[in-house]
């Protein structure tokens, strides 16, 4: 069997190695856009995650809770806006599948209202109890017959 | 009696009381869903496990709820790690056969499982005469509203949801609903 000289080699694989096409551009570029793509869909999800609630846990937003439940909701809302729905959109969708229960700050009409009304109204009758108070501390003594 | 003190104390108690007497009146665990009297979402689910004879379907068959058009539609979602399925098991597998040959079409869509655990549990739980599909990422699961399992929901003759239960079901109730809703459909 005949040896191939190693200076052979070396020239045709040289050779070789210079006749590779160069790697396209198009094939490497995207990569750090489709990260960041991603990134900013991720941020979006979160977004919207945040603003669902969970439905097998206390209080939890579908972002916080770790139940199966939850990560599958996450994927809905990741799917929905990577096909182009707005937040409003995929909100609407739970919405129509679960009530505006599934909103962990429920929107402000009906008996809903309450929840934002009554702190406003606490503050502001705490403050009238407070003011009546001092005047009453601060009025000077009725004079004594 | 401070009568201007005492009616200052009324206003501040009274609408306090109210609200609380008001959520008295409600389940906190009851959580209304909006689907009832709305269509219900399509969907096209592969069988796993086939059911008995003649309620059975192969499995591998797509059962697509567009196909399920002028049938009432028993859909009950159910998972193997589920201890209040087994509650209801054998009431909607014999309920279901009971409506052999009628407009009823019972169908089971496995939670958050998986195909071998279900088939396992069926075989355990003496048989299922309905077939019951898989839910993969539990898109129709989200799609139907669902809280836990087992939820079972009543479609319509035009795929319309008609009421949904949630826990464990009984005959009364399945039947109070299945016969309703095939006697409206005959309308």
């Amino acid at each position: 069997m005949t040896r191939v000289p190693g200076v052979l080699v070396f020239v045709v694989s040289t050779a070789l190695a210079a006749a590779q096409p160069a790697p396209r551009q198009g094939s490497v570029a995207p990569a750090p856009q489709s990260a960041f793509a991603d990134s900013v869909l991720d941020a979006r999800t979160a977004a919207v995650a945040s603003q669902l609630r969970c439905p097998v846990c206390q209080g939890l937003s579908i972002q916080d809770s770790p139940s199966e439940l939850s990560q599958q909701m996450r994927a809905v809302v990741k799917d929905q806006l990577r096909a182009g729905k707005t937040p409003d959109e995929v909100k609407a969708y739970f919405i129509s599948k679960y009530g505006e229960w599934i909103l962990l700050e429920p929107k402000p009409h009906g008996f809903n209202i309450l929840v934002y009304a009554m702190p406003v109204a606490l503050v502001v009758a705490g403050l009238a109890v407070i003011v009546v108070a001092v005047r009453k501390w601060t009025r000077p003594p009725s004079p004594t017959p | 009696m401070n009568w201007k003190r005492a009616g200052i104390a009324a206003a501040c108690v009274v609408p306090v009381i109210l609200v609380f007497g008001y959520g008295l009146t409600k389940d906190p665990k009851e959580i209304p869903s909006p689907l009832p009297g709305h269509e219900a979402s399509p969907f096209a689910l592969e069988v796993f496990a086939p059911g008995q004879p003649p309620l059975n379907r192969a499995p591998g068959d797509t059962v697509r709820l567009a196909d399920l058009k002028g049938q009432v539609v028993v859909l009950n979602f159910w998972a193997s790690w589920c201890l209040s399925c087994r509650d209801e098991h054998q009431i909607l597998s014999e309920t279901a056969r009971s409506y052999a040959g009628k407009p009823v079409h019972f169908l089971g869509v496995l939670y958050d499982d998986e195909a071998d655990n279900g088939t396992k549990w069926i075989a355990q739980m003496g048989g299922q005469s309905y077939p019951s599909v898989m839910d993969p990422g539990a898109l129709t699961a989200i799609n139907y509203g669902l809280y836990g399992v087992p939820e079972t929901y009543f479609l319509d003759t035009n795929g319309r949801i008609a009421y949904k239960a949630t826990g464990p079901v009984n005959e009364r109730l399945i039947r109070h609903f299945v016969d309703s809703l095939m006697a409206a459909g005959a309308k």
